[in-house]
C-alpha cells in the first residue's frame, strides 16, 4: 500500500511518499507564491523519483503552515503532531523533539508511545528561526548552507549580544568593519541562535532522547551548539534528511489512516 | 551667567545643546559617527557656531547617552533616564510621563514636578517599537522616515500588520504592497502598530497626564496621534524645541545644576 505527505512550510515544501511501512522517495523544493503549486511539484518530483504516479497512492496527509491548501490531500494533520509521529518513528527512544523551521522554532515533548505530551512554539519573533541565519548569512555575503562549514573552522569565541535579528544585523555589520573574522562571527551566531532555542525547550522541561529536525538541524554548527546549550548528546535522525521529517510524520498518519480505515 | 551645554551621543544621532540662563543659545543634531568623540565633537562645533562661541565659553558640559563614556570634553555623565526626564519637564513642565522613542530604544518614565524620576521601563532587547522598526518600514515602501507620519492622516483603509516582530511586520508590508494597498493605508498601519507596541510599554507603568513625547519618532505625528488614542490621553507636543534633544536639553539643565550646587 502506498501513501504519501506533504509538508507545505513558508520556505520549502517536502513530500514522502511510503510503501509498506519504507521511504520510497522524498523530495525538498523552495516554496512559491502560492501553496498549491508548492504542492503539486514538490509531489510530481517524489512521484517521478519513485516511478509512479499519483494514482497509485491510496492516500495522502498534508501538514505545514499550506496544509489547507494542498489539493490533493485528503487530511489534514498539526505539524506538531507529524514532527513527533515521524521523530518517534525513526526512534523510538526519543522523548523530545526540537524543530528549527524556516519562520518558527518549536519543542515538543512525547511520551513513550510517540503520544504528544506538551509542546511549545515560537513564530512571533524571527529571532531562533530559520530566518535569523538566513539575514546573517545575506550580511556576511555567505550561502546559507556553508554556514555550517564556515563556522567550524572558528578559533575565537565571539559572543552576539543581541538576540533581535535587526539588532544582531547591526552587529554583524559593526563585528566585520572592526576585522574580525568571519568563521568567528558565524560561530557566535550559532550559538546565539542556540541558546534563543535552547530556553525555549528548557520552558517546557528537556527530557531525553532530544533529536533536532527542520533544515536548521543540518547545519552541524547550531546542532552543536544546541547539544552545548541543553547540556546533552543531541541526537538527529537515523539515516532521514532532517527536513523532511514532518512530510514522514504525515505520511505515516497516512498509512493509520487507511489501515483504521 | 555661565554657558553650559549637555551632549547626548546616540546610536543613530549625536545632539548638543549650549545653554545660558536656562535658555538654549545653540543646538545641534548630527548622524552619529563610527566614533562616540568623533560625533561630539562635530555637534559640538556646531552647536557652538550656531552661539557664536567657542569651546572655552562653555564652564561645564555633562555627556549622556549610549556614548557618553568616550566623550574627553564632559566633566561628568548622567544617564539617559535622567536626561530624558530632565529635558522633557522643561519642554513640558506640566509632564508627569515621559516616553522617549529613539533610533535603537524605547523608554516610558514617570516623573514628579520637579523632573525627578519615580519609575521606568524600557526595551532595547526588540526592535519592534524602537525608531528602527519605522526606519526598516520606510526603506521597504521607499519614503523618506519624516514623510511615514504624514500618512496616517491621509489614510482612509489603513492596513492592521499581524506581526509585531520586524522582520515579520517587513513581510507583511512587502505583501501589502505587492496586493496594491495605497501607500497612505500601509503607512498608517505602520505608525499604529509602532503606537500599539509603545503602548504596551508604556502602561506597565500606568501613565499619568500629562504625558510629553521625546525623541526623534516624536516628530512623527500619526504614531503619536494614534499612541493618545489608545493610552486614552492626548500626547503633548514639545513646541519650545525639537524633541528629538531632550536628552541634551536635560544634560545642559544638569550641568546648570552642578554648577550652582556646586557638586
Amino acid at each position: 500500500m502506498i501513501v504519501a505527505g506533504c509538508d507545505v512550510g513558508s520556505l520549502t515544501a517536502k513530500a514522502v511518499i511510503m510503501d509498506d511501512g519504507k521511504v520510497m522517495s522524498e523530495s525538498v523544493i523552495r516554496s512559491k507564491t502560492r501553496p498549491s503549486e508548492s504542492a503539486q511539484e514538490v509531489m510530481n518530483l517524489a512521484l517521478r523519483e519513485a516511478g509512479i504516479s499519483m494514482g497509485d497512492i491510496r492516500y495522502v496527509v498534508g501538514t505545514g503552515y499550506g496544509k489547507d491548501l494542498i489539493p490533493f490531500a485528503q487530511h489534514v494533520e498539526s505539524e506538531v503532531s507529524c514532527h513527533a509521529k515521524g521523530a518517534w518513528w525513526n526512534m523510538s527512544s526519543v522523548r523530545m523533539v526540537i524543530d528549527i523551521g524556516g519562520q518558527d522554532a518549536k519543542a515538543i515533548r512525547i511520551d513513550e508511545n510517540g503520544k504528544v505530551i506538551r509542546y511549545i512554539y515560537n513564530d512571533k519573533c524571527a529571532s531562533g528561526t530559520g530566518r535569523f541565519l538566513e539575514v546573517m548569512a545575506d550580511a556576511l555575503e555567505i550561502r546559507l548552507e556553508d554556514m555550517g562549514d564556515i563556522g567550524g573552522q572558528s578559533r575565537e569565541r565571539i559572543a552576539i549580544s543581541n538576540q533581535c535579528v535587526i539588532f544582531a544585523e547591526t552587529e554583524v555589520v559593526s563585528l566585520i568593519n572592526a576585522g574580525k573574522n568571519r568563521c568567528d562571527i558565524v560561530n557566535g551566531l550559532h550559538h546565539a541562535m542556540a541558546n534563543r532555542v535552547a530556553s525555549l525547550a528548557k520552558s517546557i522541561g528537556v527530557e531525553q532522547d532530544v533529536v533536532m529536525t527542520g533544515g536548521v538541524a543540518k547545519n552541524r554548527g547550531v546542532f552543536d551548539a544546541l547539544a552545548e546549550g541543553l547540556r546533552l548528546s543531541l541526537k538527529a535522525l537515523d539515516n532521514v534528511d532532517p527536513q523532511i521529517n514532518g512530510a514522514l510524520g504525515a505520511a505515516l498518519f497516512a498509512k493509520e489512516l487507511v489501515q483504521t480505515g | 551667567m555661565k554657558i553650559v551645554a549637555g551632549c547626548d551621543v546616540g546610536s543613530l544621532t549625536s545632539k548638543v545643546v549650549v545653554m545660558r540662563n536656562h535658555r538654549i543659545i545653540g543646538a545641534h543634531v548630527i548622524k552619529s559617527k563610527a566614533r562616540p568623540q568623533d560625533s561630539a565633537q562635530k555637534a559640538m562645533e556646531e552647536a557652538l557656531s550656531r552661539a557664536k562661541l567657542a569651546m572655552s565659553d562653555i564652564t561645564y558640559c555633562v555627556g549622556t547617552g549610549y556614548g557618553r563614556n568616550e566623550i574627553s570634553f564632559v566633566k561628568d555623565t548622567v544617564s539617559e533616564i535622567s536626561c530624558h526626564a530632565k529635558g522633557a519637564r522643561w519642554l513640558v513642565p506640566s509632564a508627569r510621563t515621559v516616553i522617549d522613542i529613539g533610533g535603537q530604544d524605547c523608554k516610558a518614565m514617570k516623573i514628579d514636578e520637579t523632573g525627578k524620576v519615580l519609575k521606568f521601563v524600557t526595551n532595547d532587547k526588540c526592535a519592534a517599537g524602537t525608531g528602527r522598526f519605522l526606519e526598516v518600514m520606510a526603506r521597504v515602501l521607499g519614503i523618506g522616515l519624516d514623510e511615514l507620519g504624514r500618512h496616517s492622516a491621509k489614510a482612509t483603509a489603513p492596513v492592521t500588520l499581524a506581526s509585531t516582530c520586524t522582520v515579520w511586520a517587513q513581510a507583511d508590508v512587502i505583501k501589502h504592497l505587492n496586493s496594491g494597498y495605497l501607500v497612505e493605508d500601509i503607512g498608517a498601519g505602520i505608525n499604529a502598530a509602532m503606537a500599539n507596541r509603545v503602548a504596551i510599554l508604556a502602561n506597565t507603568i500606568k501613565v499619568e497626564k500629562d504625558i510629553c513625547m521625546t525623541g526623534g519618532v516624536a516628530k512623527n505625528v500619526g504614531v503619536v496621534t494614534t499612541l493618545g488614542k489608545i493610552l486614552g490621553i492626548r500626547i503633548k507636543i514639545a513646541r519650545k524645541a525639537d524633541p528629538q534633544i531632550a536628552g541634551a536639553i536635560g544634560a545642559a539643565l544638569i550641568s546648570e545644576e552642578k554648577l550652582n550646587g556646586g557638586r
